[in-house]
Formats: structure tokens, sequence, C-alpha cells
């Protein structure tokens, strides 16, 4: 799959209560919660939002709590991919679950700037700032992310995989 | 080459003899915890993905505990949504409000997680029960879903920092203060993935409580899980509580670590985490004097019987400042029983500290003390993100119940001493 989409940019250790907050959490419809997609970092931020944007973030990106309405926020916003330094570890995990497609790259932080335009290849990680005409090798994905991502999450996987075989592998 | 307490954990989960950091591995677990804000997420994906049976329903624990009692219409549906998936699945370990509690004080006093456990919960400070010599670690709704069908779940093996701490603790020293200058020290992401062992002669004189106020933050320095070995206060502790199967683990000699930080604790002094990072920690004196609005005690970190005591010492016979509102929440109904019985309730009262039922509520920034624009409160809970008591013009200074309570009678923070 290839994702293509303007780039946002933010700092190290963005949090949860940032990207969705506490205030929300009583919200679960995804269309619900995108409103509110980042309001903690800039008020008027989920209007500045396209669908296909793409979310470039420092270390530590989703650090906090494990709310998954987080990732669901970002997603039913539009986003199409977040790249990041690192990120926090109960945030990969939901952001892959529920079928954001996350790459970790520290060298794309770095020739990312706000505005760029960006590609990126989700078989193989490699992203295109296109707007700089600059390349960046991320970790590719291992298979199994990949097909979870492209059923669209978890469930949507494990009921795939119910359907094809009648037996769960996870 | 050895193993770390938690390889070994996770590798006897696995039906495995040795497991190594890096190796991805599908485990049982013992508990899969869910809250008011999570399990509604996760009970929507369990159906949707059409299963229709619990893998247990002993060893899945339902907590309403964040927005409860339930503060608006829509937090309401949510506990509805929770409580009747409860009914439906005869869920052993339902805790209706009067009986629930803030689920990491709820689930060690109940003596539903203990030594040698797997514990996976749809909550971030999951990681509590490290200090109970478990594994436990914070997932989210999907993850807690899955688990609830399968009894298993799948985890990368993480790679171990050990954590030293040696010497005895300063008067006023909290374990909230060991933590808090531990993630000073590394930082929000020093522990990143990684799993937190915590160790040392300090640690032996921390009563059980205690311990979990430091496993408790683990998480906000990254780690995948904090743990320490379960020591014979630990084993008795759970075993009071009913907790049957007990297996305590401990490090190899020649374990693994990807590093070791030692601290001595007698250089430590009372600590304040400043907005908006819990990295950001400094000794109280440093920063004594800046002026307050609020003061709350209580939350996951530091809403136990001990940090009631430690609160009421300092209270004990003065009044909170006229412009300080002081919020303080006992984690669990019987740590609010104890209260009542052993007068601590009085000194708060006469404080004239609001005592409410058990709730998270303040500590997200969900009900029972909100921050308008500008205002400051010094908080025991966990984070003081960018909002997260409230406006996002209002700021959460972490401290220790003593430096709390004592910064609540003076209305700027300040150091206990200066107190009692």
């Amino acid at each position: 799959m290839i994702i293509q989409g303007r780039v946002f940019k933010f700092g190290d250790d963005l949090d949860t209560d940032a990207i969705l907050p506490g205030q929300y959490l009583s919200i679960s419809n995804p269309e619900e919660l995108a409103k509110h997609c980042m309001e903690g970092y800039q008020q008027d931020f989920p209007q500045k939002i396209k669908q296909g944007d793409i979310f470039v973030g420092g270390s530590n990106f989703g650090c906090g709590s494990s709310r998954e309405h987080a990732p669901i926020a970002i997603k039913a916003a539009g986003v199409s991919c977040v790249i990041a330094k690192s990120f926090a570890r109960i945030f990969y995990r939901n952001g892959i679950n529920i079928g954001l497609p996350l790459f970790e790259c520290a060298e794309a932080y770095e020739g990312i700037d706000e505005g760029d335009t960006v590609q990126i290849d989700t078989n193989n990680g490699l992203i295109k700032n296109l707007t700089k005409a600059t390349q960046f090798q991320a970790m590719p994905l291992p298979d199994f992310i990949k097909d979870i991502i492209m059923s669209g999450g978890l469930v949507e996987y494990v009921k795939n995989k119910l359907k094809n075989s009648r037996r769960i592998s996870l | 080459m050895g193993m770390t307490i938690t390889q070994k954990i996770l590798a006897a989960h696995a039906g495995r003899k040795f497991v190594e950091p890096g190796e991805l591995i599908l485990a049982t677990v013992d508990m899969v915890l869910g809250n008011d804000i999570t399990a509604p997420v996760a009970i929507e994906e369990f159906e949707k993905a059409g299963a229709t049976k619990v893998f247990d329903n002993e060893k899945i624990a339902l907590v309403p505990d964040h927005f409860t009692p339930c503060k608006d219409i829509k937090s309401a549906q949510l506990c509805k949504r929770v409580r009747e998936f409860a009914k439906k699945h005869n869920i052993k370990n339902y805790f209706e409000i009067g009986e629930m509690g803030v689920e990491h004080a709820l689930l060690p006093e109940k003596g539903l997680v203990g030594p040698g456990d797997v514990v996976i919960g749809a909550d971030s400070h999951t990681c509590t029960y490290g200090a109970l010599g478990a594994f436990a670690t914070g997932v989210g709704s999907t993850d807690m879903a899955a688990a609830m069908y399968m009894g298993k779940t799948w985890f990368k093996v993480p790679e171990t920092i050990k954590v030293v701490y040696n010497g005895k603790r300063q008067p006023w020293v909290c374990a909230k203060d060991l933590i808090l200058y531990t993630i000073g020290n590394i930082g929000v992401d020093g522990a990143l993935y990684k799993s937190l062992e915590f160790t040392g002669d300090t640690l032996k004189d921390l009563t059980v409580d205690e311990r979990l106020t430091i496993t408790n933050m683990a998480v906000e320095a990254g780690a995948k899980n904090g743990i320490m070995v379960a020591d014979e206060k630990v084993v008795e502790y759970v075993r009071r509580r009913g907790k049957k199967e007990v297996r305590v683990y401990k490090s190899d000699d020649d374990a693994c670590y990807e590093k070791i930080l030692e601290y001595d604790v007698e250089a430590i002094q009372p600590q304040v985490a400043l907005p908006h990072l819990p990295e950001n920690s400094v000794a109280v004196d440093e920063v004594s004097g800046i002026q307050i609005d609020q003061v709350v005690i209580g939350s996951c970190t530091n809403g136990r019987f001990v940090d009631m005591k430690q609160a009421a010492e300092v209270l004990k016979g003065k009044k909170a400042h006229p412009y300080v509102r002081l919020i303080i929440i006992p984690a669990t109904q019987e740590v609010y029983k104890r209260c009542v019985k052993e007068g601590l309730m009085d000194i708060f009262l006469e404080a004239n500290a609001v005592v409410s039922t058990p709730t998270c509520g303040p500590c997200l920034g969900g009900h029972m003390g909100i921050l308008a624009e500008g205002e400051k409160a010094v908080a025991t809970t966990n984070r003081n993100f960018v909002g997260r008591m409230g406006h996002p013009k209002s700021e959460v200074y972490l401290a220790s119940p003593a430096v709390a309570a004592a910064s609540a009678v003076t209305g700027k923070i300040t150091h206990p001493r200066e107190v009692v």
C-alpha cells in the first residue's frame, strides 16, 4: 500500500492527553472522537486535519494512558500514517491493533518538516519526502503486522483468519 | 545464561524453559482487567469479533472507577454497558461502587493478583502489580478483548534495567520521592519498551503498599513493566487476602541486564515533578513557595492506607489554607473504612478537607476537582501533562502525600518539616 499526504510535525513525548483529553473519554464513537483529535495540543487542531494527512513525531510518541481512544481519534480524523523516532509501547500496540500504520524512523523525523508532502510504501517501509526529494528507510513491518493493518485492525484480522481456517492462530 | 524475574514469569506462561529479550511469545494470562473507560471499547470489539464466551469468568476483573459514581449521562451509559456484560458472562470480579476502589489499589487488596502471575489490564498503570512479583502490563482495549476470549496474549520479551536503591531514607522521604527521582534521572522514555526491576536494601524497609507506588509509575518512564522480588512481606500480604497460587521468582545471578542504575537514597530529598512531565522532578526546597489553588491526595499511585496516614500525620490539628481546596480520595472502600475507624477521617474533616468516595476522578481531569485556567495543583497522582487535570493552561505538580498535605496547609509548595 502506498500512502501519501501532507505532514504535521510534533516534538518529543507527545502524550495521550494532548491527543485526546480525558474529558472526552466518555465518547467511544470514532467519528465523535475525531472531532477532538489533538485538541489538548491545540484547541483548533481538529479543524486543520484533512483526509490522508501524516503525523510525524519525535521520541516516545503517544506516551501516557492506555486509552485506545487516542489512536482511534487519529485514524478517524483521516490521518493515514504516523512516523516517529519512537513510540510509547501501549500506543504502538493500540495503533497496530486498530489498523493505523506506524513507522519508527529517526532519520525521517530529522529530514521532514511541517507541510512537506511525504509518501510511504507500507510494504517495505520506504519513506519519500516528495517536497525535498529525499528518502529514508524505516524498519519494515513483519508480515503479520502488515496483515493486521491491511485487514483494518486485529479484530478484522482474527475474523478473516477464522473465516479462512476456522482456527485461531495469533 | 540466566534469566530475570520477568523472563522467568513469561517463560513459564509460554510453556517454555527459556525465553530471551526480543523474542515474540504467546503467553497465558492469569487476570485480565478493564475499567469503565476501556472495557466498553473492549466489549464492543469482543462482540464485533463474534465472540460469545469469555475464557474464564474468574480471571477477568471489571472495575468501573474512572468516572464513577457516574458524572454524567455518557459515563452512566458506559458503566451500564460494563455492568450488563458482567451479568451476562457472570464475571466474578465485577465491583460496583460501595465495594469498589481505584482498580490498582483494589486488585491487590482483594487478593486477585500476586507473585508469578501474568496480568494485563486496559489501563497503563496495570504495571502496579509488579511490586507483588507479578508480570503486569498495560494494554489497549482490543488486546483486552482478545485476551478475554482467548486467555492468551502476545508479548515481546523485554530487556531489563535494574534499579538499585541503597541506604536509609531521610525524614519525610516517601516511595513516591524515590520513583520521581528515578524518572527525573532517566526521563519519560528512559525505559521505553523495557522492564524495570527494582531492588536494593531500601525496599526491604518499605511496606507493600509503599512498594506499589514505585512500580505504579514504571510506565511514566516508558517501561513495559516494573517488578520486584516477592519477599516474605509480599507473600504474607497476598496470602492474608486469600491468594492461593503464589509463585515466587528471583532473577538469576547471571541474568543479563541492559544496564544497572544505583541510587544512594540518603542523598534523595522529597521531590516535586514540575509541569508538564513526570521527569521534571526537583527537590521540594528548590521550588517551595509556589502558590497553589488545590491539593489532591489519592489515586492508584498514592491512595492506599499508608498514604492516608502520611497525609494525616501532617494535617493533624491543622487547617487547609483558606484559598486551597483540599481533596482527599481514599483509593478503596476498605481504605475509606479504615480512615473512619482509625480516626484519620476526623483529622481530614477538621482540616477542612473534602473526602470523596473512591474514584480516579481528578487525576485524569474527569470529575471531583477539575482545574480552571491558570490554576495550580499539587497532586499525589502520576501524570502532569498539559491539561491533565482540567484546563490546558492549568498546572499539576506531582508529589508525595506528605508534601501535598504540607502544601495544602500553607497554600504554597512546602516541605513537610516546615509544617510539622
